[in-house]
């Protein structure tokens, strides 16, 4: 190692940009995004011989095709999105809150445990048992990293990341307790319909929009998107965790408890994945297992990334990510037999993940050509 | 009775411990150089799905599959897998400078993704296992004279296949890599100081990329190991979930053997141990323990190492000082 500077200048250099337009910005992410659908295409291709159009036809078709396929897209979105939305006032303060799976776990495991129950409560009662249990649950999941973090200064990511298993092992638990000698546990008060949105309107649907439980998973959603972009924008609390994010010493300068911030924002962030939970167990699967999450706690991560914490651009990228799961489904149904199967949906997914956030270096930095001669000098 | 029972945990366990360890070995030697890859379980289960592919394959070709052949099919196509994959996080975290934490999980759901898209369009068994016969017989072949010849000694420590005494000689090499050779030095300070580093003159590129990427490839060789050892050379679809959850394990145990590789052996004993309780400890104690809660009590310890760490405040317990963190020069 002690040969000397190299002479050798490499054949670029990266400079850290000010600032890119954001008009330019999302010219880099739409390119990266087309790329991403030609790799995917190429990918098909090879694999299964289909023609690019056919497979963007059927994509578009298994995502957007019909009322079935739409209701199904948007229902995922909402739950991808609603994780998302929840963690973007961690992810602001610039805490890695890796934990929104076991958040979602054990929130619904919370409102599982209320409806498995208390199946006599009147129904009210009940809904507002269960949510007030789901949110403390989600809630005190995050509040325990978050403490940690505070007092001792843990390692969030690893302390997070941990959370996630032992929320699952306490939803496997429960669910073999409940299944008793069953060889699966099926719907919770399937006869009852206790704890289920539709008993909000007597169980049975007249097939209307406001009798349909998936609606209202939509509808709810949508709220709390609106509602988080507020708080981030124009409340004293989202000033506070823009403040943190940037720098724990200028928030401590400012006066700022930067604790208490830490502490209040992770109960929020972990509360909202508990709602998550109660959403997917009361309108959605209405059951429990380690699965209720369905690694979109994980997906919520880089969906919250990638969108730079705005709630609005969340909904897209959410919408984006489970139209091409929902579009490569299709795919798999059709050409499953020709080897196209239902994992490579997640493989499209992984592609499309890669090349998106790769495109997020284009936008930080910029790539010269470097001019031999002039830059030894200089260096 | 209570003899036989310990036997019989012992020998769980260990195996079971041993893949783990060479997991956590892979990623031990990722985090030394300040990167933490999340793509863990993605590589685990990528490696072991090539491997096991290719050496399905090549045992299906031929009518008598050399010993040779066997072990340099699949140990070579997993550790090659799963090092291409490793290169692939290097290049977005320490070349375009992405967060390591969004890198790794895209990582692990593309991983995931493709060990099971892979195995579905190569083995094509939708439903059950596939199982490799001869590969099987060749990892778990056990010492002639050891294994049977020292009574309870056997028993307990030469009843296993090669790769358990092969992850031992790698965790003592990498600690002797780590604190006995100058490049060893260079590379636990790009993870403690990448700035300090490249400021002496160590190229920190350098050092993450070959890192990650060797780590990546023990990972991938964990994940055949597990395939071989744990799933006893049978290989389905469903399998891409348990290893899954074992690349996290994987994780949690370099966190609880404190980033030194030595402690990796007992580490992951213990991990081995309460993973395999649920069997033996009614038996022993005539207690019966729910599998679910045992299995939950790694990371449950693993958090509370965390804790306990951080309450000592004892430096040479911490992780790398840089772990999670890009570098980028110009940015000091």
């Amino acid at each position: 190692m002690k040969q000397g500077p190299s002479r050798r200048t490499p054949l670029f250099h990266i400079a850290k940009r000010d600032r890119m337009r954001p008009a330019a910005a999302w010219g880099v992410r739409v390119g990266a995004f087309v790329l991403a659908l030609l790799l995917n295409a190429l990918f098909v291709w090879c694999v299964v011989r289909v023609d690019p159009l056919t497979f963007y036809r059927t994509m578009l078709r298994g995502a957007f095709g019909s009322s079935s396929y739409l209701w199904a897209t948007f229902k995922a979105t909402a739950k991808l999105l609603c994780i998302a939305v929840a963690l973007a006032p961690a992810f602001k303060m610039r805490f890695w809150n890796i934990g929104a799976e076991g958040q979602v776990l054990i929130g619904g495991m919370a409102a599982a445990f209320v409806m498995y129950h208390y199946t006599s409560l009147p129904t009210p009662v009940l809904f507002l048992l269960m949510i007030v249990c789901s949110l403390l649950a989600g809630g005190i999941w995050g509040l325990i990293p978050a403490f940690f973090k505070a007092k001792l200064n843990t390692n969030e990511t690893l302390f997070t990341l941990m959370m996630n298993y032992i929320a699952t092992q306490i939803v496997l638990y429960f669910y073999n307790e409940w299944r008793g000698i069953r060889s699966a546990l099926g719907m919770l008060n399937s006869s009852t319909k206790v704890g289920w949105f539709s008993s909000l309107w007597g169980g049975t649907s007249d097939g209307s929009l406001l009798q349909n439980e998936d609606f209202w998973f939509i509808v709810i959603v949508a709220v709390l998107t609106v509602l988080m972009y507020f708080y981030l924008r124009s409340t004293k609390h989202g000033y506070e965790i823009a403040v943190v994010g940037e720098s724990g010493n200028t928030a401590r300068y400012a006066g700022i408890h930067v604790n208490k911030v830490l502490l209040r924002t992770m109960i929020l962030s972990g509360a909202i994945c508990g709602f998550c939970g109660f959403l997917t167990v009361s309108s959605q699967s209405h059951t429990i297992s380690s699965e209720m999450a369905g690694g979109y706690g994980f997906t919520a991560i880089i969906v919250a990334w990638l969108s730079k914490f705005n709630t609005f651009t969340m909904a897209g990228v959410a919408l984006l990510i489970v139209a091409l799961e929902k579009g490569a489904a299709l795919m798999s149904n059709t050409y499953g037999t020709l080897g196209f199967s239902a994992p490579a949906a997640d493989v499209m997914v992984g592609v499309m993940l890669l090349v998106v956030i790769g495109s997020e270096f284009f936008i930080q930095y910029r790539v010269m050509r470097s001019h031999a001669g002039k830059e030894a000098e200089t260096v | 009775m209570i003899w036989t029972n310990i036997l019989g945990w012992v020998q769980q366990a260990v195996p079971f411990a041993a893949f783990l360890a060479l997991a956590a070995l892979g990623e031990l030697l990722t985090e030394k150089a300040g990167s933490l890859n999340l793509g863990t379980p993605g590589t685990m289960c990528v490696g072991a799905s090539a491997g096991f592919i290719t050496v399905y394959s090549y045992c299906n070709a031929v009518e008598e599959p050399s010993v040779v052949l066997i072990l340099l099919i699949s140990l070579g196509s997993s550790f090659l897998a799963a090092t291409l994959l490793g290169l692939l996080y290097s290049f977005f975290t320490v070349s375009l400078r992405i967060n390591q934490n969004v890198v790794g999980l895209v990582l692990t759901i593309f991983g995931c993704g493709l060990a099971e898209f892979l195995s579905y369009y190569f083995v094509k068994s939708e439903s059950g296992n596939v199982r490799c016969e001869a590969a099987f017989r060749v990892f778990t072949a056990k010492i002639p004279f050891l294994s049977e010849k020292l009574g309870w000694f056997s028993e307990l420590f030469f009843r296993y296949g090669f790769m358990l005494y092969v992850t031992i000689a790698a965790v003592i090499l990498l600690s002797l890599f780590f604190y006995h050779t100058r490049a060893g030095l260079h590379l636990r300070a790009v993870g403690e100081n990448p700035g300090t580093a490249d400021a002496a003159g160590i190229s920190v590129t350098k050092y993450r990329y070959l890192a990650s990427s060797l780590g990546a490839g023990l990972v991938g060789m964990a994940g055949l190991f597990c395939v071989m050892e744990f799933k006893s050379g049978a290989w389905s679809t469903a399998d891409v979930y348990t290893l899954e959850a074992f690349g996290w394990l994987a994780v949690a145990l370099v966190i609880f053997a404190l980033w030194k590789p030595l402690n990796l052996l007992w580490g992951s004993l213990i991990f081995g141990f309460c993973y395999w309780a649920y069997v033996y400890l009614p038996q022993l104690l005539g207690v019966t323990v729910s599998t679910d809660l045992m299995r939950m009590l790694p990371y449950v310890i693993t958090i509370l190492v965390l804790i306990l760490v951080n309450l000592r405040r004892h430096k040479g317990d911490q992780g790398p000082a840089a772990l999670g963190l890009s570098y980028f020069r110009e940015e000091r």
